[in-house]
C-alpha cells in the first residue's frame, strides 16, 4: 500500500493518505503535506519535538494536528523529517493525539520549494474501514 | 444536487440556471472562460455563496473565477452589515494578498543591460521562498504598532515615503484594525516575515510598458512612453494572515455547530452581523491587511533601494497605486435605489471604483481607481480603471489574475524549471527563484490566459484597458 498519494486539483494541493490504522493514516497525511514543499527523506533529524492535539471531531482533529505542523514550518522555518510516535485516543467524546517527531530547521542546504497557506476543510474526508483508513485532504498553496 | 447550467446573458455573461429556475448569481465570461469555470466546482461555489444571510443582490464571479475553498477565488458577494455575516471563506486565507506597482523614470534601454545584477541585489534584499526570514526583528509593541498603523507605521520608522501611502488602498492603513484579536500563534508565524516575498504564486516582477490602450488615463497614472520600466510586487500577508484565517474560522465552527451542519460546504462558515465572532475577526482581518499593506511598502522601499544600487541615485521609483485582492470592507453602496453599508467581500477580487468615489486618490478621483491585475511569470499584466458600470454592476469590483489551468503536480510532469528558464531567456525575460520546482510549477503554460480575462472586463465595462506591462527580469520563491 501507497503511504500516500496526489490527486489533481487545479490552484491547490489534494492528496489521500492511508494507513492501517487512523494514527498511521495521520502520520502519512504528514508527509504528504510536507513532501509537497520538500523530500522528507533529506531533511535531517536533527531536532526532536513533541505535539499533542485534542479535538471533539477527527476531521477538526486531521486539521488541527496538520495546522500545528504549519505553525512550525512558518514560526521556526521547521521542516519534517520523520514521525517517531503518533497516538490517537478517545477518552470522553474527546480525541486526543500525541505526536513524537523530528526533523530540522530551514537552511539553504535543503531544496524547498512552493509554500502552505493552510489546511482546509474542503473535501476533507476520513474513511475508517477495518484495518484499511483513508483520509483525504485540499491544502491552500 | 441537480446539475448547474450556465446560461448565456450576453457575450460576456452568464447566470446559473437549477431546473430551469435562474438562481442569484451573474458570471462574468467569454464562452472561452466559461468553458475552464464549468470543469472544476466554481460555479457550485459561486450558488453556495448566493445563500449566505443577508447576501444583497446577486453573488458574482469575475472573468479569472475557478474553484477555491467556501468562495471561488473571483468571487464577490456585498452582505449586509445589518442582518448579514461576514465569512472567512469570503475573503481567503491569504488576507489582502494584493499587488503595488511602481512607475521609474527609467528605459528599458536603461535597465535590460544590468537586469542579470539587478534581480541578484532585489533576491538579496527581499528574500522569497519558504523558511526565508525578515532582514526586520519586531519585537512585541511594534509588531502590534504594525497591526494597527500598518504602511504608516513604516513611514514613521524610516521605510519609504509620505507619497507612497497617498497612493495605496486606504493610504495603507485599514480603519477598524484591532491587533487584541490577532493571536499569539499568528504573531508568531508572522513576526520575522516582514518585507519578505513568500513563495508559490507571489513574485517580483520588472516590467516594461508594451502598449497603451487609453493615452489619457496612462497619463494621469503615471506612465510616459513605451518601454518605460515599472516594478510590479505581488503579495500579502504571509503566515500572520493564513493563521488569523484558520484560528476564525475553527472559532465559527466551534461558536456556530447548527450552521455548520447546515452548509453546503464546511469552509463557508460565517459569523452573523453583530456577534462578537463577528466583530473580533473583522478586526484581526483589517490587522491582517495592515501587515500585507506594511509588507509591500518595505519591498517596495528595498526595490528603490535595490535600484539605486545597481542603476545609480538619481533613478526615481514612485508608487502608483496598491491594491488588494483578498479582502471584506465597509462600503456604501446603491442598491436598489437606496445607499446601504455593506461588507463587499472580494476574495481574487480587484476593487474597480469608478469616478468621483471619494475612497479613490484624489489625483484620480476623475478617471477612476487603477486596477493591477498581474498576469502569470513570462505573461503580460495589466493595469485597467475603474468605471461607472463597475458602480452599477458588480459594487466595483473586476478580475484579479489569470487564475490557474493546470495542477502544481501536473505542471511538474510536463515543465522542467531549467527548461523554462532557457525558453523565457530566449525571450529575454530573465527569472532569479529561490528553486527550480517553483519555476515548473508556475510556468506561464500552467495559467489561462490573463488577455482573454482582461479583454472580458473591459468588454463587460467593468474594468477599462490603460495599460499593457511586459515582463523583463522575475525574482520568485
Amino acid at each position: 500500500m501507497k503511504p500516500y498519494e496526489y490527486l489533481e486539483h487545479t490552484a491547490d494541493a489534494k492528496f489521500k493518505a492511508y494507513g492501517n490504522d487512523l494514527a498511521e493514516a495521520f502520520k502519512n497525511s504528514a508527509y504528504a503535506t510536507f513532501n509537497i514543499l520538500t523530500d522528507t527523506k533529506k531533511i535531517k533529524g536533527k531536532t526532536e519535538k513533541e505535539l499533542i492535539v485534542r479535538a471533539k471531531k477527527k476531521t477538526t482533529l486531521l486539521y488541527d494536528f496538520l495546522d500545528e505542523l504549519l505553525f512550525l514550518l512558518d514560526s521556526e522555518g521547521f521542516l519534517l523529517h520523520e514521525i517517531t510516535d503518533l497516538e490517537i485516543r478517545e477518552n470522553d467524546g474527546m480525541f486526543h493525539l500525541e505526536c513524537t517527531f523530528n526533523g530540522d530547521i530551514f537552511s539553504n542546504k535543503y531544496e524547498v520549494s512552493g509554500n502552505i497557506k493552510s489546511v482546509t476543510y474542503n473535501e476533507m474526508e476520513i474513511d475508517e474501514k477495518k484495518d484499511n483508513v483513508m483520509v483525504q485532504v485540499v491544502v491552500d498553496i | 444536487m441537480s446539475e448547474l447550467k450556465a446560461k448565456k446573458l450576453n457575450d460576456y455573461s452568464y447566470t446559473v440556471e437549477k431546473d430551469g429556475k435562474e438562481l442569484p448569481v451573474k458570471i462574468y465570461a467569454s464562452e472561452k472562460l466559461m468553458k475552464h469555470m464549468q470543469k472544476d466546482k466554481c460555479l457550485e461555489q459561486g450558488v453556495n455563496a448566493s445563500t449566505l444571510p443577508g447576501v444583497k443582490g446577486k453573488s458574482l464571479m469575475m472573468p479569472d473565477a475557478h474553484q477555491g475553498y467556501g468562495f471561488s477565488i473571483g468571487g464577490v458577494a456585498a452582505i449586509s452589515c445589518d442582518d448579514g455575516c461576514i465569512s472567512p471563506g469570503g475573503i481567503g486565507f491569504d488576507i489582502n494578498c494584493g499587488v503595488r506597482l511602481l512607475t521609474t523614470n527609467l528605459t528599458k534601454k536603461d535597465v535590460e543591460p544590468k537586469i542579470k545584477e539587478l534581480l541578484e541585489v532585489m533576491f538579496r534584499m527581499i528574500p522569497p521562498g519558504v523558511g526565508s526570514q525578515s532582514l526586520i526583528r519586531l519585537d512585541d509593541d511594534q509588531l502590534h504598532d504594525v497591526l494597527l498603523n500598518g504602511a504608516k507605521w513604516c513611514v514613521e520608522n524610516g521605510y519609504g515615503v509620505e507619497e507612497d501611502l497617498e497612493n495605496c488602498e486606504e493610504n495603507g492603513t485599514m480603519p477598524g484594525a484591532k491587533p487584541e484579536f490577532v493571536s499569539q500563534k499568528a504573531r508568531s508565524r508572522g513576526r520575522k516575515q516582514l518585507g519578505t516575498l513568500g513563495a508559490g504564486n507571489h513574485f517580483l516582477e520588472v516590467q516594461t510598458v508594451e502598449k497603451i490602450f487609453d493615452e489619457k488615463t496612462a497619463k494621469v497614472f503615471g506612465f510616459i512612453d513605451k518601454d518605460q520600466i515599472v516594478v510590479m510586487i505581488h503579495c500579502g500577508s504571509r503566515g500572520l494572515g493564513h493563521q488569523v484565517c484558520s484560528d476564525y474560522l475553527r472559532r465559527m465552527e466551534d461558536a456556530y455547530p447548527d450552521i455548520m451542519e447546515a452548509l453546503p460546504e464546511k469552509d463557508l462558515i460565517y459569523a452573523p452581523s453583530g456577534s462578537k465572532i463577528a466583530n473580533e475577526y473583522f478586526g484581526a482581518m483589517c490587522a491582517s491587511a495592515n501587515f500585507a499593506w506594511a509588507n509591500r511598502h518595505i519591498i517596495g522601499h528595498q526595490v528603490r533601494k535595490a535600484f539605486r544600487r545597481v542603476l545609480g541615485d538619481d533613478v526615481t521609483l514612485t508608487t502608483l497605486y496598491d491594491v488588494a485582492h483578498n479582502i471584506a470592507k465597509v462600503e456604501e453602496h446603491v442598491i436598489e435605489g437606496k445607499k446601504e453599508k455593506v461588507w463587499v467581500h472580494r476574495k481574487g477580487a480587484t476593487r474597480a471604483f469608478g469616478p468621483d468615489r471619494e475612497e479613490v486618490p484624489e489625483k484620480f478621483r476623475k478617471v477612476g481607481q487603477p486596477i493591477l491585475i498581474p498576469g502569470s511569470m513570462g505573461t503580460s499584466s495589466y493595469v485597467l480603471v475603474g468605471t461607472k458600470t463597475a458602480m452599477k454592476e458588480t459594487f466595483g469590483s473586476t478580475a484579479h489574475g489569470a487564475g490557474r489551468l493546470m495542477s502544481r503536480f501536473q505542471a511538474k510532469k510536463e515543465f522542467r524549471g531549467e527548461t523554462v528558464k532557457n525558453e523565457l531567456e530566449k525571450q529575454k525575460i530573465f527569472i532569479k527563484a529561490a528553486s527550480w520546482k517553483g519555476i515548473s510549477e508556475e510556468a506561464p503554460g500552467v495559467y489561462k490566459d490573463v488577455d482573454e480575462v482582461v479583454k472580458v472586463s473591459h468588454e463587460a465595462g467593468i474594468g477599462n484597458l490603460v495599460v499593457q506591462l511586459k515582463p523583463l527580469g522575475v525574482v520568485k520563491g
